[in-house]
């Protein structure tokens, strides 16, 4: 026991859970914490907004796999995190939010600055706590990192009265920590993954879904062995991409509203599903209902609540997917089952990718997307860690940009977050300085965060943006064009800003590439550069993305190139 | 069809909301609810009562139990638990026989009579939903002025161990 303010047990906390930086911005409800941030080994990362502290703590705990931390002052500055934290909740990653609050005597006598962030943020936190005695802190900190690194991963708000900060208590601080109520570990059901292995087994055309369970268990090795040895052809969502080599060659890459063909194809053909941490979302499986009729649905999550939720299942395995598949790998090495690849459904699905890899026809223009993005494949290294925006850019590095080495991929794939890309790529440099980390952006979600330049630039967390500029909200813009009779409102960006220029206002590089080749050299220029560079690449504003599978309708229905 | 299901929480404040807000957000209704500390001022037990069909059911037990706060999420069969519901009602009375044919009807009922007025009776009654909605059909014509009912609170049948 120790004796000490509760914003200074709260750094003490932190650093005992490993805390070596954390992103914010202070102000009057939080200036306690930030003080004592001053005087502890903890690296602060000043942002220009706390939208974007949200999501570089949210881009740092997804590479790193444990909670990203970030700062932010009672009001407006808790409101500006709320898109951070949905976002986070909506992907399952890990993060600590931690925000000022008035002095608890002002609390709900709407003082300066007060806003009830606990209510506000309530259906988008996986926990909140308010502790409102100094001493609780150290325990809520313990509970709150134990929590969000668990189970299901999702962020957690920790807000604290000012004068909560600020008062001093004899301090405990807990080794480990017991939450009544939350139970994350459970024991995969073996009778269950036998049943699944044998399903798998007798199964004609059996698929594998890999979701972003896979990725967030980190169960690369596990689940390439079982395809390995079922000689099982893998799809993934969108979530779930690059859990699976997308060079390997039983992979068919993602499924869904812009999923690969071949992929979706395949998936309304299969007759048996092995869904490893996937929740059917509906941008991943369109309506579903008319072929699941025939379709035997093997279901494994973490969490027991997506069981049944979106999707009726045959066989359900609850626990940690890493775990899930381990099991089922011993069972099979045990044995001996190691199928080989001489069977009809194989070669039909061989046979699929190769015809549309060849026949499926892409957009004409010099700059089309697939040539750039297959173009940064051949000159980004395999590890680097890539993340992107949202609009038809990513849907474009979904369809064209393959990830080889599993886990190097970060996309808000559940909330569709613009913005969150070039932060998240600073988070995630932040977590793995030694990888370079790429933005795929859209220039619209670019606008809405691109103030983080200053952080890349004056924290030395160099990242690369690789701008697809199309000067509009090209998603919306296809929308438009395909469902409202080309009405196009909202949608002009005219050009605005000139980001070269903006690079430089920040000291960052800017470079135009204007041709594939010249793409492919500005993205060797800022590999080698350390200062973060915004690649400006003014691209076709009609390409649409495609194939597309239109909201509401099946997959079977998508909508191919003509 | 409505399903009674019974929820263990943490005594602790905004707990309710949290139910509450989970049921709203995720489009869930609730029928009753019942909210009251149990034998130990750690626990508060809910009693919720809801019209979902049985996929819907499995969901919100589910989703109920993933909440952090919440440490035991059953679901009472009707068969297998004593459930009742608390109601006041405050009874019309026109002319001077109705007290006595609704204190009669009460009696049959064992329902308690209180504040006995010329012009209106309240009565009490703590009955299943079932005796509860045929009481208030016997006594609908004398005009029913007020109701106040607490919700449904139950408990399972037997001991610890039967289950
Ligand atoms: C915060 C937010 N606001 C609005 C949207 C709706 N929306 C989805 S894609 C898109 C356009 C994105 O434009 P840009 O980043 O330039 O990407 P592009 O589609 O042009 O590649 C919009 C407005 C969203 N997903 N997120
Ligand atoms: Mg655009």
């Amino acid at each position: 026991m120790e004796k000490m303010s509760g914003a200074r047990s709260l750094m003490v906390a932190l650093e005992k859970e490993g805390v070596e930086l954390a992103f914010g911005i202070p102000g009057g409800a939080n200036l306690p914490i930030y003080d004592e941030l001053y005087k502890s080994n903890i690296r602060h990362i000043l942002v220009r907004h706390e939208q974007s502290a949200s999501h570089m703590a949210d881009g740092f705990g997804r590479v790193s796999r444990r909670p990203g931390v970030c700062f932010a002052t009672s009001g407006p500055g808790a409101t500006n995190i709320v898109t951070g934290i949905a976002t986070a909740q909506a992907d399952s990653s890990p993060m600590i939010a931690i925000t000022g609050q008035v002095p608890s005597k002002m609390i709900g006598k709407d003082a300066f600055q007060e806003s009830d962030i606990i209510g506000i943020t309530n259906p988008i936190v996986k926990y909140a706590f308010q502790p409102m005695d100094a001493a609780e802190i150290p325990t809520v900190v313990k509970k709150a990192f134990y929590i969000s690194s668990t189970g299901r991963p999702g962020p957690v708000l920790i807000d604290i009265p000012k004068d909560v900060q600020q008062n001093e208590a004899e301090m405990y601080f807990p080794n480990e920590v017991k939450v009544r109520g939350y139970h994350p570990w459970v024991d995969p059901d073996i009778r269950e993954i036998e049943r699944a292995i044998d399903m798998l087994l007798s199964a004609e055309r059996p698929i594998i879904l890999a979701g972003g369970g896979v990725i967030i268990s980190g169960a690369f090795a596990e689940l390439q062995s079982i395809a390995e040895l079922l000689m099982i052809p893998v799809v993934t969502t969108f979530k779930g991409k690059g859990s699976f080599p997308e060079n390997h060659p039983l992979s068919l890459g993602p499924i869904g509203m812009h999923g690969h063909a071949e992929a979706n194809k395949m998936m309304v053909e299969a007759d048996c599903v092995l869904a490893a941490g996937s929740r059917f979302s509906d941008r991943s499986v369109g309506t579903f209902e008319e072929f699941e009729k025939r379709l035997k649905i093997i279901h494994m999550d973490v969490d027991p609540a997506e069981i049944g939720k979106n999707q009726t299942t045959t066989v359900a395995v609850v626990g940690d997917i890493k775990a899930s598949l381990r099991i089922m790998v011993k069972m099979l090495v045990q044995k001996a089952i190691k199928r080989g690849d001489d069977n009809p459904w194989l070669k039909k699905v061989n046979e699929t990718r190769d015809y549309y890899r060849e026949n499926l026809k892409l957009h004409p223009h010099p700059l089309g997307a697939a040539k750039i993005l297959r173009k940064l494949r051949e000159v980004l290294p395999h590890q680097s860690i890539v993340t992107t925006e949202v609009g038809q850019h990513q849907m474009w590095a979904s369809l064209f940009f393959d990830v080889i080495q599993p886990g190097t991929f970060f996309s808000s794939t559940g909330l569709g977050t613009m913005g969150w890309g070039f932060p998240a790529a600073i988070g995630a440099k932040a977590a793995k300085p030694s990888v370079p980390v790429l933005d795929i952006a859209g220039e619209g979600s670019f606008n809405m965060t691109e103030n983080s330049l200053a952080v890349s630039v004056l924290d030395n967390l160099p990242v690369i943006v690789l701008l697809m500029n199309n000067f509009s909200l090209g998603m919306v813009a296809q929308w438009q064009r395909t469902f409202y009779d080309r009405r196009m409102i909202g949608i002009d960006l005219k050009n605005c800003p000139d980001y070269v220029k903006l690079a430089e206002a920040y000291g960052a590089q800017g470079i135009r590439a204007e041709s594939i080749d010249e793409v492919g050299k500005a993205v060797q220029t800022a590999l080698k550069s350390d200062v973060a560079t915004v690649i400006d690449i003014p691209i076709d504003p009609q390409e649409d993305v495609l194939p597309f599978v239109a909201p509401g309708t099946p997959l079977k229905d998508m909508i191919l190139p003509s | 069809m409505w399903s009674i299901i019974s929820v263990l929480v943490e005594n602790k404040p905004g707990v309710l909301f949290k139910v509450t807000n989970l049921f709203r957000s995720r489009n869930y209704n609730i029928d009753s609810i019942s909210v009251g500390i149990t034998e130990n001022p750690e626990f508060s037990r809910m009693t919720i009562t809801t019209s979902a069909d049985e996929k819907q059911l499995n969901q919100i037990i589910k989703q109920l139990d993933k909440l952090i706060d919440t440490v035991e999420v059953k679901r009472l069969e009707e068969k297998m638990s004593v459930y009742r519901e608390l109601v006041l009602m405050k009874i019309k009375v026109t002319k001077p026989s109705d007290s006595m044919e609704i204190m009669n009807l009460a009696n049959a009922f064992k329902c308690q009579v209180h504040d006995v007025r010329k012009t209106s009776i309240i009565v009490e009654i703590t009955a299943t939903p079932d005796r509860i909605n045929a009481f208030e059909d016997l006594v609908r014509g004398y005009g029913i002025l007020e109701i106040a009912r607490t919700g449904i609170c139950a408990l399972p049948r037997g001991g610890v161990n039967e289950d």
